[in-house]
């Protein structure tokens, strides 16, 4: 069966795909991960257990949690020999995320990508200019592979150099772009100061995922770069880019590469499984994933599943555009930031327990992010020099543990607002 | 031969120096001196009180991030060359001055240079052995 015919199969068709595709996993998961094995044992599930689709509800959940406390490959079901590349995100504090690949899963992951642009209208005639960050974030090489997996050329320009990005487009003739929504708003304001109007570029869409983004933004990267843009979903727990992807058909919904994902939505609170079209927690469970198979992963993020047939004539189940998050993460600049790992930054320069409230703003079209540090008895100086050392310090050190350049400025006891007794960690300025 | 002097963290915003000053006023505390290092983001008030313990807990306890540092006080005749002979010495020695400033005391003739050496041991011990005044704390709020 090829993956066209896959992806319009009737429900009951699929969902037989699904299941056998998720005893195999559970059992082979349950025979070489100590940590799973471990937990469902203490959930009182057996692998054999699992006779429908329904009795996923009976498997525990993965969270960061537990990749945090198997860092970095305690959950990888292969021989490191077998394991051909391995990536990483953010974790919540200072240990990043790691997620393995075999070459099986490179080529499933590119096999997905694939159909991922597809479902956008990209084909082999397409210049795929792909300015996603290459590197451990998955983005870049996850768009890469699945490119060149569907046949397309790929301009692997990543991130950066953004009047070079417009020439590059002009001069190549690229059709699609690749990038995270702010910095497709980037590209155009800055075509607007070289001289480059749309009409000089062939660009037709846009694909764009990494950070939240709402219906103006996408209603702005369409008047101003004069393409269709589209949404895509994806995070390295499962696999990368190329989860739930945007049709051309409907601009409500990304379809979910069920095949490969089976997506679940459940209570925030509860945790119990809640039926399509209910708003909660997006949790996946990777059905074919040789490496690094994830069962049940919440992801934190909130979206809905939407069941109502596509116009496209896809059968795969529609997630809505995410909506927020459970926990406290943000995104500045497509890189995923947690509040902790600030606090854990501060730890390790102050050596005690900051006052400090991370401030994000939205300049033009990129996120900003101002670190403000209370100045204790501890780490005062009467001399600037000490003090200024202190500043580029913190800053050196969240760059280097999350990869995002900050500001950080030293304010005076007391003034970061406290509710309650505890402060406000996050103050978000940012008009999505 | 060290005197104790003060320092307040600042936020570049406006009143903070006046409430800082009123906060010693109310607490009948005498400033002698005072200097503020300014950046774009943040300042620092150094400042010579009569009532150096006092003038950091009253602070404190008004929210101020308060420090406390060991200066010395040389005393030069109030002429052309009196800072001039101080810092050849300091440069004759390899000291390094981390800041300064600077007063004329009640009666004129002399004026007192308030100096953050990098080495203040040996910052002191030179300054006595080349002949020069060193003021103590009682003696600054003597003046």
């Amino acid at each position: 069966m090829n993956w066209e015919e896959i992806e319009k199969l009737p429900r009951p068709g699929l969902e037989s795909i699904q299941l056998q595709r998720l005893q195999k996993l559970v059992h082979r998961v349950y025979a070489t991960v100590e940590p799973y094995k471990k937990k469902m044992d203490e959930a009182g599930v057996k692998p054999g257990d699992i006779q429908s689709l329904a009795d996923l509800r009976k498997l525990p959940f993965t969270t960061k949690d537990d990749l945090r406390d198997n860092y970095p490959f305690g959950l990888f079901t292969v021989p490191m020999d077998d394991v051909v590349r391995v990536h990483a995100s953010s974790g919540t504090t200072g240990k990043p995320t790691v997620v393995g690949y075999t070459a099986n899963d490179i080529e499933m992951w590119a096999s997905v990508m694939g159909r991922a642009l597809a479902m956008a209208g990209v084909t082999r005639g397409d210049m795929v200019h792909n300015a996603y960050g290459y590197g451990l974030f998955t983005g870049g090489l996850g768009a890469h592979y699945g490119i060149e997996h569907l046949g397309a050329t790929v301009i692997p320009v990543s991130g950066g150099n953004t009047k070079r990005q417009i020439t590059i487009m002009r001069d190549f003739g690229s059709t699609v772009l690749l990038a995270t929504p702010s910095y497709a708003l980037n590209l155009a304001d800055a075509m607007a100061d070289v001289g480059v109007s749309p009409g000089d570029l062939k660009l037709r869409v846009g694909i764009h995922g990494a950070e939240p983004w709402s219906e103006n933004m996408r209603e702005e990267v369409e008047r101003k770069l004069g393409i269709k843009a589209v949404d895509i979903y994806g995070l390295s727990e499962v696999i990368g880019p190329g989860v739930a992807m945007e049709c051309l058909e409907t601009d409500h919904g990304m379809h979910i590469l069920e095949d490969h994902f089976l997506p679940e939505i459940v209570d925030p609170d509860t945790f119990e499984p809640l039926p399509y079209g209910e708003s909660g927690e997006l949790v996946f469970t990777t059905l074919t994933k040789e490496a690094f198979p994830i069962i049940r992963y919440r992801t934190k993020d909130i979206s809905r599943l939407i069941a109502e047939p596509c116009a496209c004539g896809r059968t795969l189940v529609r997630m809505e555009k995410v909506t927020g998050r459970t926990d406290d993460m943000l995104i500045i600049r497509g890189v995923n930031v947690f509040p902790s790992q600030v606090e854990h930054v501060l730890m390790g320069v102050e050596g005690v327990e900051p006052h400090y409230q991370i401030e994000v703003n939205r300049q033009g079209n990129l996120d900003t992010m101002s670190v403000l540090v209370e100045v204790s008895e501890d780490v005062f100086s009467d001399e600037v020099r000490v003090l200024e050392n202190l500043t580029k310090k913190i800053q050196v050190e969240i760059k280097d543990l999350l990869g995002v350049t900050c500001a950080v400025k030293l304010v005076e006891p007391r003034t970061i607002q406290r509710s309650e007794g505890k402060a406000q960690r996050v103050i978000d300025n940012r008009k999505l | 031969m060290r005197v104790e002097q003060i320092s307040v963290f600042l936020e570049n915003k406006s009143g903070r120096l006046a409430e800082i000053t009123q906060v010693l006023a109310d607490n009948a505390i005498n400033i002698r001196a005072l200097t503020v290092a300014d950046t774009a983001d943040f300042g620092i008030l150094r400042l010579m009180v009569d009532k150096v313990d006092e003038a950091k807990k009253v602070l404190k306890d008004n929210g101020f991030t308060v420090g406390k540092t060991n200066v010395v006080a040389v005393e030069v005749p109030d002429q052309a060359g009196g800072l001039a002979s101080v810092l050849k010495t300091a440069e004759t020695e390899d000291l390094n001055v981390e800041y300064m400033y600077a007063f004329v005391n009640k009666s004129g003739r002399n004026a007192v240079l308030i100096f953050r050496f990098d080495d203040m041991d040996k910052a002191i011990a030179a300054m006595q052995g080349a002949g020069f005044t060193l003021l103590d704390g009682a003696q600054i709020c003597g003046l």
